[in-house]
């Protein structure tokens, strides 16, 4: 019978129906950090539990780790402190752990596809909610909580409800000046930031056939934030030639070709049947930028503010009904995160940046997604680039997406991001204000010092 | 019992005044700002509960003394929405709460508040706000919440709300903390590692 990918993987990995009536479902890859696993070994140690499956799982350091010095002892000392209790509890369990100090470190979402542990037909669970980015590449992804974290490092399982799933088609070609992040916050903005709960997404159409797989992971990335915990793509012959010769990939050769063989058959049949089934138009996506403070809430750059006059986002961001987000100042650019921290992300940066000069007011941010990325940047001169036009040229970390290291937003500071999230206080000052946007269009606004619409800068750039 | 470690406890009535807080899409970084998860253990998270919010808005509703010691929390659409962090609900569990009735919840935050014995019951939009209306009235008003049922009460308001069939019955049950039954028939586990070709190396 035609299924989809989600309904092969999930019976591929259903172990029973336990009595709760959930299912167990084995993790065939688990991605452990140090915000949220400390409290899950600490229970595994109260209850005498062992580490099932040491061997499926793997570890590095992201959210807390500092980008201007990755020196131990951490500054901050409860950050060391943390990063002490990773060391000690993957050592203790013989789990694999990318240090700050290793050539593999970086976001554990950047990593796991960059040394090939990510692959079509796993299911993969980690303690953060942008584990959906995993789906890129065929996988069955999800965020967890810590007491999730605790169940996986004992059993290897998950008890969990099937979701149903959501066909989002995009199809045709995007204009110059638009990437996948204009289309995931296109495709939020209209299917509603809570409009995936109880749905995976399984992206597809021409859009996403095109696309590369630096791009399919910004799409999936942001799944959560439209309110489904799972989002993928179907694997293909990009994803396969992705993964051939990666650290963790099946070796090239027999095993490689098997490997191809069920990973193709893992994908959903032409004919399968979807609880829901969404269309988009590539060809009528703009550079998008989020104006309010849930990543719903977007326009194009050049549209008008569609909000009632009464909404606290408004209010919080500054902003009147009918206003541009075009012209808005800004304070700081940060180019990074799990969504966007990604050589292409870097490289089509680094088109708009080459020749410009930072605006003197704004402080600028480029912080790669992994010590690989970073490495492969710097290969092909991208940093030389960067700090020319004024950019701090970092080590790689999660950084300002978030407010748990020490780079920040301070006071009121307005920031065009490349990352995830606008919530209020997300970038670190309870009343910093995040406009989420393309890399273009960071580098765009860093140069300009103002929201602009980049394809004015791509006028006479070579493509 | 301690918040941290779960043992299996049936949970079927819960009672306690109610907090009406108002508002869609508050997210795991409202409820619990990212500078309080550079820690090694959830304790003392409940003294930072919308830390930020409460700063920036004196009238905010957790400031208001009449509501302390709340035990049920009103919210709106979509509530716990973003990050993973169980830290969220870990501080409001810290903090006494012990069931949270909603129009809707993020599916991660619903499930990691199962996971600490919180339920998270769903109710119609016009429920939940004659429910708020009420409460913010009438702080003293003792609520209960039925698992089975899924009635909620609150003085003489009555509702009808509802739980996922599977958590609902994990509460009942007392199997609401997972680790024990996934580890039951360990050698079923290890029988679908064995078949999936990825784990053998294709």
């Amino acid at each position: 019978m035609a299924a989809t990918l989600f309904q092969k993987v999930w019976d591929a990995h259903a172990v029973r129906v336990l009595p709760s009536g959930q299912t167990q479902l084995f993790v065939g890859l688990h991605l452990v950090h140090e915000v949220t696993s400390p409290q899950a070994f600490d229970m595994l140690r109260q209850h005498g539990w062992k580490v099932a499956f040491p061997d499926r799982t793997f570890a590095t350091a992201d959210h807390i780790v500092p980008t201007k010095s990755q020196q131990r002892p951490f500054l901050d000392l409860m950050a060391e402190e943390m990063m002490g209790a990773l060391e000690r509890n993957c050592r203790g369990a013989g789990i694999r752990l990318w240090a700050p100090d290793n050539d593999n470190q970086g976001i554990v979402h950047v990593i796991g596809p960059e040394l090939g542990l990510t692959q079509p037909g796993m299911t993969i669970a980690c303690g953060d909610s942008h584990t959906s980015t995993h789906g890129a590449l065929g996988a069955i992804a999800f965020g967890i909580g810590t007491s999730q974290v605790r169940d996986v490092l004992a059993s290897q399982c998950l008890a969990l409800d099937p979701l149903k799933v959501r066909r989002v088609e995009v199809s045709g070609r995007l204009s110059p000046g638009v990437f996948a992040k204009d289309v995931i916050l296109t495709i939020i903005r209209r299917l509603g930031v809570h409009g995936g709960g109880g749905f995976a997404y399984e992206y597809g159409g021409s859009t996403l056939d095109a696309m590369t797989m630096d791009e399919r992971m910004t799409i999936c990335n942001m799944s959560i934030e439209g309110g489904a915990r799972i989002g993928y793509v179907n694997p293909d012959d990009r994803t396969f030639e992705y993964l051939r010769g990666r650290p963790f990939a099946p070796k090239d050769g027999d095993a490689f070709e098997h490997a191809v063989a069920w990973w193709r058959q893992m994908a959903s049949d032409a004919n399968a049947r979807y609880d829901d089934h969404v269309k988009f138009d590539a060809a009528s996506i703009e550079p998008t930028v989020t104006w309010g403070i849930n990543p719903g809430q977007s326009v194009a750059v050049t549209e008008p503010i569609d909000a009632e006059p009464d909404d606290e986002a408004l209010a919080f961001m500054g902003f009147k009904p009918g206003s541009r987000v075009q012209g808005t100042k800004i304070d700081v650019a940060f180019i990074g995160s799990c969504t966007n921290g990604r050589l292409s992300d870097l490289e089509e940066a680094a088109r708009i940046v080459k020749g410009h000069h930072v605006a003197p007011h704004v402080k600028a941010l480029i912080v790669p997604g992994s010590r690989a990325v970073s490495r492969a940047a710097e290969a092909r001169g991208l940093h030389e680039i960067f700090i020319a036009a004024g950019f701090e040229w970092r080590g790689a970390g999660c950084s300002m997406c978030l407010g748990m290291n020490p780079d920040k937003l301070e006071g009121r500071q307005v920031s065009a991001s490349s990352s995830n999230r606008n919530f209020k206080g997300r970038q670190g000052s309870p009343t910093g204000r995040t406009l989420l946007m393309s890399p273009a269009m960071v580098a765009a606004a860093a140069i300009a010092g103002e929201v602009v619409d980049v394809r004015e800068m791509l006028e006479g750039v070579p493509a | 019992m301690s918040p941290a470690s779960p043992q299996p406890l049936a949970i079927s009535h819960l009672a306690g005044r109610g907090l009406p807080l108002r508002g869609h899409d508050i997210d795991t970084d409202r409820i619990m700002p990212a500078r309080f998860l550079v820690a090694v253990s959830f304790e003392g998270l409940e003294q930072h509960l919308f830390e930020d919010d409460r700063k920036g808005d004196p009238d905010h509703v957790f400031n208001d003394p009449r509501f302390n010691g709340a035990a049920i929390l009103v919210v709106n659409t979509n509530f716990g929405c973003g990050s993973s962090r169980e830290h969220a609900p870990q501080g409001l569990v810290r903090a006494g709460y012990r069931a949270i009735v909603g129009e809707s919840f993020s599916e991660i935050f619903q499930g990691n508040s199962a996971m600490l014995g919180m339920p998270c019951f769903v109710a119609s939009h016009d429920d939940v706000e004659r429910l708020q209306a009420l409460v913010a009235g009438s702080p003293e008003v003792v609520m209960t919440a039925d698992v089975a049922s899924g009635a909620i009460t609150a003085g003489t308001l009555k509702i009808a709300a509802s739980l996922p069939p599977a958590l609902r019955d994990g509460f009942l049950s007392g199997q609401w903390n997972p680790t024990a039954m996934l580890l039951d028939r360990f050698d079923e586990v290890r029988a679908v590692a064995a078949r999936l070709p990825y784990v053998s190396g294709f």
